[in-house]
């Protein structure tokens, strides 16, 4: 390219860029007006809740937008040893990271055969994986009860997979998570280059070995998306523990935890406790999500297109 | 290095395929099948009943008021979450460089907006019903009230509870689309806006000749996600709204019809019939959206 011609594109660039600020002048005040009306919709009501997690019972039945007279963090305390908060999100942290571990570890197996070996039945069972994104859950719902039902009756270990049993809601959300998990990691594993794995192979390697210490780290960009799929979409679950943990307080999930409190609230009323277990619920997500959030949005999205 | 290829294959799919044939599969095979009995979890068999299930079915009101409510949902829910995440996409990825710069602070924007998807639909949910409350307590009733107005019954008023539930799905769903839409719009390329606005192309031009088309893709794979979020919408109806559907059914969905029927009245075999009618509105559903939404698709 001559330079008059570099120098007339970066003209005309610059006189495209003044145009567009010329007339969006107004615009822009607008477009600030616009977002940060969004922006006081989404922080009000969480900020608001952490207010009430700090009020005492009177100032919670008075007007909603008073602030505290002192700061009440027994709420806190309360809602977290009595309300059983602390205990609801310790098994929501196991059932998830259990979860989530089964369904990355049989999830990037599943696919990553699928994807990179020839054998027959490959594409039916690809299909079969597939196919379970388009089924609603709530049609499988009445069966899936008896079948962890039934899973209680299997000797020894019975009781650890069947109802009311954390095991039995890990190998549930582990089986459900898998229609997408496979369906995304095998379009990834699809695009690796397979020249290090042959040489790997040349050199001895096994093929369990080529997938865990070669092509599974390769993959680690579709992995993480994956992952924080799985979590957000497995501690987000309410009607999968609602219907498989039916019985027992002391093992339900933090989302169980919560709907009880706030239809509990109706009758025996500890307002303050509930604001304040809404606020543990809130505040870790809003956290970590804050820390890891070009990750997080990044995952998503790329979850989403897929 | 085909030593050992059958059993690793065989290895690797053994674990997977059998937790996803024990705990998908046969369940919903099961349940087209037991759409067609009148088990009611007593007895031991199940007596096949044909289609009686669904015969009843039409006379159900309950029910259909629920299929009004999703399909309500099913229209609305897309159209406002989309059209306020598309707004707020392009507002984001216009002030700046050349029409996809980013306004001042857009990556603060970004974060905030996201926040309510990181957020349990359940946690959302009961913070919702106390910002609702009826009244001087509920934060959207309390200046209702100090300015002088009746208090709004959001979630008691039969004509109100189901836009305001409406109000909380979109609320939590518009921050996810804003950054989808907005990685969408950064990928056109910065040249086309430019050859654009020198041809003398103003905003509204540039969002509907440009970004819109050229963005068409994105927003399909948006519809299909939110228009089957409608139709599965349970824990907002469930936890926020009394009597699980109430008032007065005004605000029941489908999911919740065959929880009820399943687990708070027995009848599996009536749950299940309602459960293969979702099933044919999800798929009727996805491949009319895909259909409708098919278009030359442009490489750019």
């Amino acid at each position: 390219m001559t330079p008059t011609a570099e120098t007339m594109i970066s003209r005309s660039r610059a006189y495209a860029r003044q145009e567009r600020r010329r007339r969006l002048g107004p615009l822009s005040a607008l477009t600030h007006v616009a977002l940060l009306v969004w922006t006081v919709l989404v922080v009000v009501p969480i900020l608001w809740t952490f207010l009430a997690s700090v009020k005492s019972e009177d100032e919670i039945f008075g007007d909603a937008w008073s602030l505290p007279v002192s700061l009440r963090l027994d709420n806190w305390a309360r809602a977290w040893e009595q309300a059983h908060v602390g205990q609801y999100m310790i098994n929501s942290i196991v059932v998830v990271g259990a979860g989530t571990f089964g369904t990355m570890l049989f999830g990037s197996m599943a696919a990553y055969v699928l994807a990179r070996y020839r054998f027959r039945g490959n594409r039916a069972i690809y299909l079969l994986f597939v196919s379970g994104l388009a089924f609603p859950v709530y049609l499988a719902l009445t069966p899936l009860f008896f079948v962890v039902q039934n899973m209680g009756a299997v000797p020894v270990i019975g009781r650890f997979i069947g109802l009311n049993s954390h095991g039995g809601l890990v190998l549930v959300y582990i089986a459900y998570s898998l229609p997408f998990t496979v369906f995304f990691l095998a379009a990834f594993f699809r695009t690796l280059p397979g020249a290090v794995a042959e040489a790997a192979f040349v050199d001895g390697a096994s093929h369990t070995r080529v997938f865990f210490q070669i092509m599974l780290p390769m993959a680690r960009p579709g992995i993480i998306s994956v992952t924080i799929f799985n979590v957000l979409g497995q501690w987000n679950q309410y009607q999968l523990p609602l219907v498989l943990l039916p019985a027992d307080k002391e093992k339900w999930v933090l989302t169980q935890g919560i709907a009880d409190i706030s239809t509990a609230a109706g009758y025996d009323a500890d307002w303050s406790a509930l604001f304040a277990a809404l606020s543990m619920a809130i505040l870790p997500m809003l956290i970590v999500y804050t820390i890891f959030q070009s990750q997080i949005q990044k995952g998503l999205t790329a979850g989403a297109l897929k | 290095m085909n030593y050992g290829r059958t059993r690793f294959v065989t290895g690797f799919l053994a674990i997977p395929v059998a937790l996803y044939v024990i705990y998908v599969i046969a369940p919903y095979a099961q349940a087209f099948y037991i759409a067609f009995t009148n088990w009611r979890g007593v007895s031991a068999d199940p007596q096949f009943v044909g289609l009686e299930n669904f015969r009843r079915l039409l006379d159900d009101d309950v029910f259909w008021k629920a299929v009004g409510h999703n399909l309500i949902l099913l229209i609305l829910m897309p159209v406002l979450t989309i059209g306020i995440a598309l707004l707020f996409a392009f507002l984001l990825n216009s002030g700046g460089r050349g029409g996809t710069g980013g306004v001042w602070g857009s990556k603060f924007y970004r974060v905030v907006f996201f926040f309510p998807q990181v957020l349990a639909v359940v946690v959302v949910a009961v913070l919702f019903q106390q910002v609702f409350r009826p009244d001087r307590s509920g934060m959207l009733n309390a200046p209702l009230i100090a300015l002088g107005f009746e208090p709004v019954g959001f979630l008691s008023d039969t004509d109100v509870a189901l836009w305001a539930l409406l109000g909380v799905l979109v609320w939590q769903a518009v921050g996810f689309y804003v950054v989808l839409f907005s990685a969408g719009i950064s990928s056109i390329p910065r040249d086309m806006f430019e050859a654009a606005s020198i041809d003398g192309a103003g905003g509204a031009q540039l969002f509907f000749r440009i970004t819109l088309p050229l963005l068409w893709d994105t927003i399909q794979v948006g519809w299909v996600y939110l228009g089957i979020a409608a139709l599965d919408v349970f824990a907002v109806v469930w936890v926020m709204t009394a009597e699980h559907g109430g008032p007065d059914s005004s605000t029941t969905v489908m999911a919740a019809e065959i929880y009820r029927n399943a687990f708070q009245y027995f009848r599996f075999g009536y749950a299940s019939a309602m459960g293969v009618v979702l099933f044919f509105f999800t798929i009727g559903f996805a491949a009319l959206a895909l259909r409708l939404s098919r278009r030359e698709r442009i490489e750019f």
